[in-house]
């Protein structure tokens, strides 16, 4: 890890209601890499991935405190901009959720809302993110159709699109494959194999063997802390930590 | 063994009546309006407003109550949205983690849910005594768009509720404002603000007590919004009060005038949901 980090979390504390989630997390997710967070049901890996965007303010009952650095700024600092700060980071959750609108629209949405206005830059950039995502040549006769006609996984490579026409510098992705049939996981897999040469991926996932094979990077969370970060390999195969050791045992085994 | 089929059969055969009694009862009052209000019903009952002598059975008709029923329930329906769906959005997308205002807000719609008619009609009425207001048009509206608020808010909270967190992160992750968020949201939910129009039009033409001090009664139609204004139930009530046999016949063929129109917008609306609708999953 050479490169300056692209998210640097420093301190970062998290209470939601009186429970403590999130324990004094420092990570450093580097630039142009792929980083998956892994850990058990219930440890806050949804928790701190929500926490990059600021999309945790919306929880009832929730407090924060500590620095989330991108690019080297606070997005916790008040006079940050949260718009802003989420346009940076395109986000694919767990299942798709396509904008009630068509394929076309979807794409275009992030852009509009963000002042581009011209038909042909429009078309241009939808065109541009459905083959930068395989979708092009399966819906390009009928872009004017709802997205929810699509099957759930051109659903969520349309979603992927949908947060790359933003121009993002980071994707997250909460469990992104976890609704999908095996082709359609590989296709996302490798998706994200490619995109990291333009953009830092963080990646939520429980499958060790997605983790191996997408992931440079891997963090093991526990109980609201992290207890182990490095190297794919090193995490997987030769874990440090007592803790992560039992929870990989299945997988090297 | 046996005693627990006698049971099912018992049961079974509570629910049938139970279910001939609800669909008997609707055919029974549907076949009452028709067979009371049909020999009365023609043309001039639709396009003529009351003639002379209308009242002691006597040419016109009640074109007066039809169009003031649609501006009451009409404009009440269009003024109530546009106070309701801000409330709603507010509710549900402005408020969050203060879980208590909210849930303050929706209890105090549902007692306003719950308050009779009257009472909006007697409210009403007291803010026109002290704008120094006559009946009128504008009168009814007002009492009746305080009537439906309460149904739309709370069906309109109900399908907000419905929408999947996750849309609303789609539309924020991409960079939306709030404002930009509740637009998305009130798309996905197009289906379901027709069935609120719905319910609050169908409640809104059909309410007498709000109306009755409020809007007046005129055998015109109304042309400005100062001007009193007849609506269908209260006309309904004049003439079935009437001793004059023909005229309580043209109180069913009201009746039954009325019944339509809540008939053909509830089609209507239903084609208008599924028309909506496609972009749903
Ligand atoms: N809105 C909320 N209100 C209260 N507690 C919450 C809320 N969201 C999360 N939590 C709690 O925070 C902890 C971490 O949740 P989080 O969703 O981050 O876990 P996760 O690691 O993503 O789990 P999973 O693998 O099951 O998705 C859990 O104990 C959960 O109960
Ligand atoms: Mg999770």
């Amino acid at each position: 890890m050479t490169k300056t980090p692209h998210i640097s979390v420093q301190h970062l504390n998290v209470h939601i209601g009186n429970q403590h989630i999130l324990n004094d997390i420092n990570i450093n997710i580097p630039d142009k890499k792929v980083t998956s967070i892994i850990g058990p049901s219930g440890c806050g890996k949804t928790t701190l991935l929500r926490s990059f965007n600021r999309l945790l303010d919306n929880t009832p009952g929730v407090s924060i405190t500590g620095k989330v650095l991108v690019d080297g700024e606070d997005i916790y600092d008040p006079k940050a901009e949260v718009t802003h700060i989420r346009k940076k980071m395109g986000l694919l959750s767990q299942r798709p959720y396509p904008l009630p609108m068509s394929i076309y629209d979807n794409v275009a949405y992030g852009p509009r809302i963000h002042g581009i206005r011209k038909k042909q830059e429009l078309d241009q950039l939808v065109e541009e993110q459905l083959k930068a995502t395989g979708l092009w040549n399966e819906v390009k006769d009928r872009l004017n159709a709802s997205a929810t006609r699509l099957s759930i996984g051109q659903q969520q490579r349309l979603c992927l699109a949908r947060g790359l026409a933003v121009s993002p510098e980071i994707i997250l992705g909460d469990e992104s494959t976890s609704a999908l049939d095996p082709v359609s996981t590989s296709i996302i897999e490798d998706l994200f194999i490619s995109l990291k040469e333009k953009y830092s991926i963080v990646l939520v996932t429980h499958i060790l063997r997605q983790a191996r094979r997408v992931s440079d990077y891997i963090v093991f969370v526990y109980g609201g802390k992290i207890i182990e970060f490095g190297p794919t390999e090193d995490v997987l195969l030769n874990p440090k930590e007592e803790l992560t050791r039992e929870y990989v045992k299945g997988y090297i085994s | 063994m046996r005693r627990r089929k006698a049971e099912e059969l018992f049961f079974k055969i509570l629910m049938l009546i139970a279910a001939i009694i609800v669909c008997g009862s609707f055919f029974l009052i549907v076949g009452t309006i028709f067979a009371k209000g049909l020999p009365y019903m023609n043309l001039d009952m639709l396009t003529k407003t009351p003639g002379g002598g209308f009242y002691i059975g006597k040419e016109g008709g009640i074109l007066n109550a039809i169009i003031g029923s649609l501006y009451v329930a009409g404009g009440a329906t269009i003024l109530g949205l546009l106070i309701s769906i801000p409330v709603a959005i507010f509710i549900n997308m402005y408020m969050n983690g203060k879980k208590f205002l909210s849930d303050s807000l929706r209890v105090a719609f549902d007692v306003l849910f719950g308050i009779p008619s009257i009472v909006y009609g007697a409210f009403g009425f007291l803010i026109m005594v002290y704008f120094g207001f006559r009946a009128s048009l504008l009168g009814g509206i007002i009492a009746v768009t305080l009537l439906v608020i309460p149904i739309l808010v709370r069906t309109l909270d109900e399908v907000i509720g419905t929408v999947p967190l996750e849309l609303r992160d789609a539309a924020l992750s991409l960079g939306a404002t709030r404002w930009e968020m509740a637009k998305v949201v009130l798309r996905q939910i197009r289906p379901g603000i027709f069935t609120a129009i719905l319910l609050s039009f169908g409640r809104a033409i059909g309410d007498v007590a709000s109306v009755l001090f409020t809007a007046g009664f005129s055998d015109n139609i109304p042309t400005s919004l100062h001007e009193p204004a007849a609506t269908l139930p209260l006309a309904i009530f004049f003439q079935l009060s009437s001793p004059v046999e023909e005229v309580q016949g043209r109180g069913y063929a009201s009746a039954l005038i009325l019944t339509i129109i809540v008939l053909v917008i509830t089609v209507l609306s239903e084609i208008l949901i599924k028309k909506f609708s496609k972009h749903k999953s």
